[in-house]
Formats: C-alpha cells, structure tokens, sequence
C-alpha cells in the first residue's frame, strides 16, 4: 500500500524501480505495479536519488540546492511519486 | 503540446513502447491484420538472434516489450524467449489470438512474473468476432480465457479492435472483462496490412467515433494504448500523451529484424533500418535518416488553419498513408470531416492511390478448398 507523502520523513525509491536517463529528465518503470512515469526535470531526478542518503525529504531538498520557492512543486511531485509507491518510507533511515 | 511531449516529440535514448514481432506465422487470417499475416518467413530471426536483440533491449533499459506477431505462441521457443526477455529484466506483454492457451499453457503462463498477455477479441457474440477473426474464434478465445482464469493468471487484457460492427458493444464487453477479472483494452483499428482494404467498409462511422469518446471519457481506466488521440480533438483530452509516436516514442521490429516507425507502417517508406545493421538496434533508433526526420517539428499542412491541431496534431500517419492520403493531410477520421472531405476529394479527381504493404505474408486462399465457378458452354 502505498504511504501518503510526508516531507519531514526518509524517502527512497521502491526497490523494483528503475530509471533512465532522458533528456527531459528520466523515465521510472515500476516492475512491481507496471507503472509507467515521467520525472519531469533533471532535478527532480537528482533529487529523487538523493531521497536515500538524506535523513527527510525535507533535508534533501535543502541539500540538492533547490531554492525554497520551488520546495512546492517538488514536493507535489514527490507525492505523486509516492502514491504510485515508486517512492518508499526509508525504515532504515 | 505541453511541455513534456513537446521534447518527446524531440525522441528519447530508448523508446518507450517497444513492439516487436516474433513471427509473421498465424493460424487465422483476420481481416484487419496489420502485418498481413500468415505464412512464418524463411528469414526469420534464430533463437540466438532473439537473445542477442533482448541483451541489446536490456543494455539500452527497455523496461518492457510488446510482444506481437503473426501468432508469437508459434513459435517453437516461446517460452525459452519470454524467459530470457524476463531473466534480463525487460518484462513482456504479449498478444495472443489464444490458440496455443491450454490449461498447461496457462498454468505456465501463471507461474512467470513480469509477464502480461493481452487476447485478441473483435465481438461480444461469435457472429460479430467470427466474421472479422475466422469461424470458431470465439468459442477459442472464450476456452483460452477460461484457462487463464483457472490458472489463477490474474489480470489479463481483453483486446477489441473497434470497428463499425462492435463498437456499440462496448458494455457488454466491459462486462465480459469484469467477469475475467481482466482489464478491458480498446484500439483504434487502422487501414494497414489487410485491413488496407477491410478498412474502408468497416472503420467506424462519425457518430459512432463520437459516442465511443464520451465513453472512453468516462472511463479512464480503460486501456486505448493512446490510439484515439485523433478523439481529443472534440474537447478535453483523452488520458494518454496524444501524439503520434512513430520514431519518437515507439517503434516496431519485425520478425526479420527490420525496424519500423510504428507497428502499422510495415511499408518499405518507413523502414528505419535493420537489427543486423552496425551498431544494431540502438544505432537504428537514435540515429536512423528516417527516425531523425520523424522527430522533426511536423507541418501542420492542411490542417493548419484548424483551432483543435494542437489537440490531435494531424492524427495518425499510417491511417493517411495507407488510404492514399499525404501525410501532411488531415486524418481520415478527423472528427470535423476534414478528413472524408480529402478522401472525397481524391476520388473527384481520379481515385486515392492507396500503398500496398511491402511485404504480405498471407496465406495463399483456399487452394483446392474453394470452389471456383466454371461454366462450361
């Protein structure tokens, strides 16, 4: 089941996501659900691998550099992410 | 165009929907087959060949793979393929006329993981399916996918090509997938292969396109595989990226490894290349003459001075090429008659050249079984 999203919690990619590079950003295939998504920017995809070594999503968007007025909408992508369960809770963090 | 398919237009590092034909052999002839098939080809590709095109599929991350023919289930090494395909991650959907699922197939079938079938039916009743698939089609497919509900398969695809017979059935086979379990996908049904002919008496009428996109509207879980982007020309967009992907975002190989625009284009003017050129399948799709020309930006031609082309972007190439029309015309099922108009037009002035396909593999029709009238005076 997939977790509603919660910027101040430790995010990762599901295990049996993958992605490829694209030049609009990369494509992410769920070989779980078989999901099909877009992420939409090179950053978002910085971001999303970078959910891993930071202890919040809110961390990582501070860490990748993003300024705070753009926080929203990748926050917004992220939820979406994580509803489709291509982002995971990172227990282990 | 938003953003997003603005650069997918521009073409990808790997496409996103991959269809590739294992065999051009069939057992049935159905009249709007895209690849006019029915008789294997000498050239197909080796077992080993197969192997090599799924390594090539892995290395560039092709996630998944649309599995096609002809009859794929044909093919002697079905299984060792489909296990390879899944061995190197790349998952496979493949479609099947249901001839070879047998109880032991499904079971095998059910075992695997990555693995998506999608079963061919064009009526709800055996009049409607038989007429268009070949007599006791029906009664197969429903055999087949009552296999693959004892097998406990899980969710299969219930395939229909929309046509002007069946397409006001669409409850009754949403029903009929609900009663699988399985999910219900509709195509637009184009005028390649076989269906270069069949197209024209049985492609649906303009009511009919309008009745079937308020229904598709409603219902977005319903799979189209983005066919009827020509629809979205009448208002809200329907789910999907609505564009034409040819050489942008899919591709076809064929089963002697030649690569295709798209699967509806087996025509030598959208041949890209081939798996056996250097550099293989890769070269081809990043760098193909033909390919680099798709992903150009499109002239909007004809249909230029129309408010909805950002809606449909001019429809479906292989519908307007294989009905004589230039690509550059309206589609033929443009949703405002822009499209009959063209068609009308050709005629008034001597009649649509239409292409024939470059490479028919039907089979030759009922030699000693046909009854040819002889009158002797």
């Amino acid at each position: 089941m997939a977790t509603d999203f919660d910027a101040d919690r430790a995010w990762r990619l599901h295990d049996r996501v993958a992605l490829r590079p694209e030049p609009f950003g990369a494509l992410a295939y769920h070989y779980g659900n078989r999901r099909l998504t877009f992420l939409r920017s090179p950053d978002l995809v910085t971001l999303v691998e970078s959910l891993e070594t930071q202890p919040s999503a809110r961390a990582a968007f501070d860490a990748a550099g993003l300024a705070a007025t753009r926080w929203p909408s990748f926050e917004k992508a992220l939820t979406s992410l994580a509803a489709g369960e291509f982002l995971v809770l990172d227990d282990a963090a | 165009m938003t953003a997003l398919t603005d650069q997918l237009a521009e073409g990808l590092n790997s496409p996103i929907c991959l269809t590739w034909e294992w065999t051009y052999a069939c057992d049935l002839a159905c009249v709007h087959c895209l690849s006019s098939s029915g008789r294997r080809d000498p050239n197909e590709l080796s077992t080993e060949q197969m192997k090599a095109v799924v390594d090539q599929l892995a290395e560039m991350q092709v996630f998944y793979v649309n599995i096609g023919g002809g009859e794929p289930m044909l093919r002697p090494d079905f299984f060792e393929i489909v296990e390879y395909c899944v061995a190197k991650g790349v998952g496979v959907k493949f479609s099947t006329n249901g001839g070879r699922i047998t109880a032991e197939n499904a079971k095998r079938l059910a075992a695997m993981d990555y693995v998506d079938i999608q079963i061919s039916l064009d009526g709800v009743d055996e009049v409607t399916n038989d007429a268009v698939r070949g007599d006791g089609t029906y009664a197969r497919v429903r055999t087949a996918m009552d296999h693959l509900r004892d097998a406990d398969f899980g969710q299969f695809k219930l395939s229909v090509v929309m046509t002007r017979e069946n397409v006001e059935q669409v409850d009754a086979y949403e029903a009929l997938a609900a009663e699988y379990g399985a999910e219900l996908r509709l195509t637009r049904f184009r005028p390649s292969g076989r269906g270069i002919d069949s197209w024209h008496e049985l492609h649906p009428t303009q009511a009919q396109q309008i009745e079937l996109y308020n229904w598709l509207l409603a219902r977005p879980h319903v799979l189209t595989g983005d066919s009827f982007f020509h629809l979205s020309a009448l208002g809200e967009p329907l789910p999907g990226l609505n564009l034409c992907g040819a050489g942008r975002v899919v591709c076809l190989i064929d089963p002697v490894g030649d690569v295709y625009a798209c699967p509806f284009v087996l025509h030598d003017n959208f041949k890209a290349g081939s798996i056996h050129d250097e550099g293989g399948f890769a070269a081809v799709w990043r760098s193909s003459d033909l390919f680099t020309e798709l992903r150009e930006p499109t002239n909007p031609g004809a249909c230029g001075s129309c408010g909805s082309y950002d809606a449909c972007g001019g429809g479906c190439m292989a519908t307007k090429f294989f009905t004589g029309l230039p690509l550059d015309a309206p589609d033929p099922e443009c949703v405002f008659g822009h499209g009959e108009a063209a068609l009308a037009e050709l005629e008034a002035n001597g009649g649509a050249v239409r292409p024939t396909v470059s490479a028919d593999h039907s089979k030759p029709i009922g030699v000693g079984k046909k009854r040819i009238p002889v009158s002797i005076l």
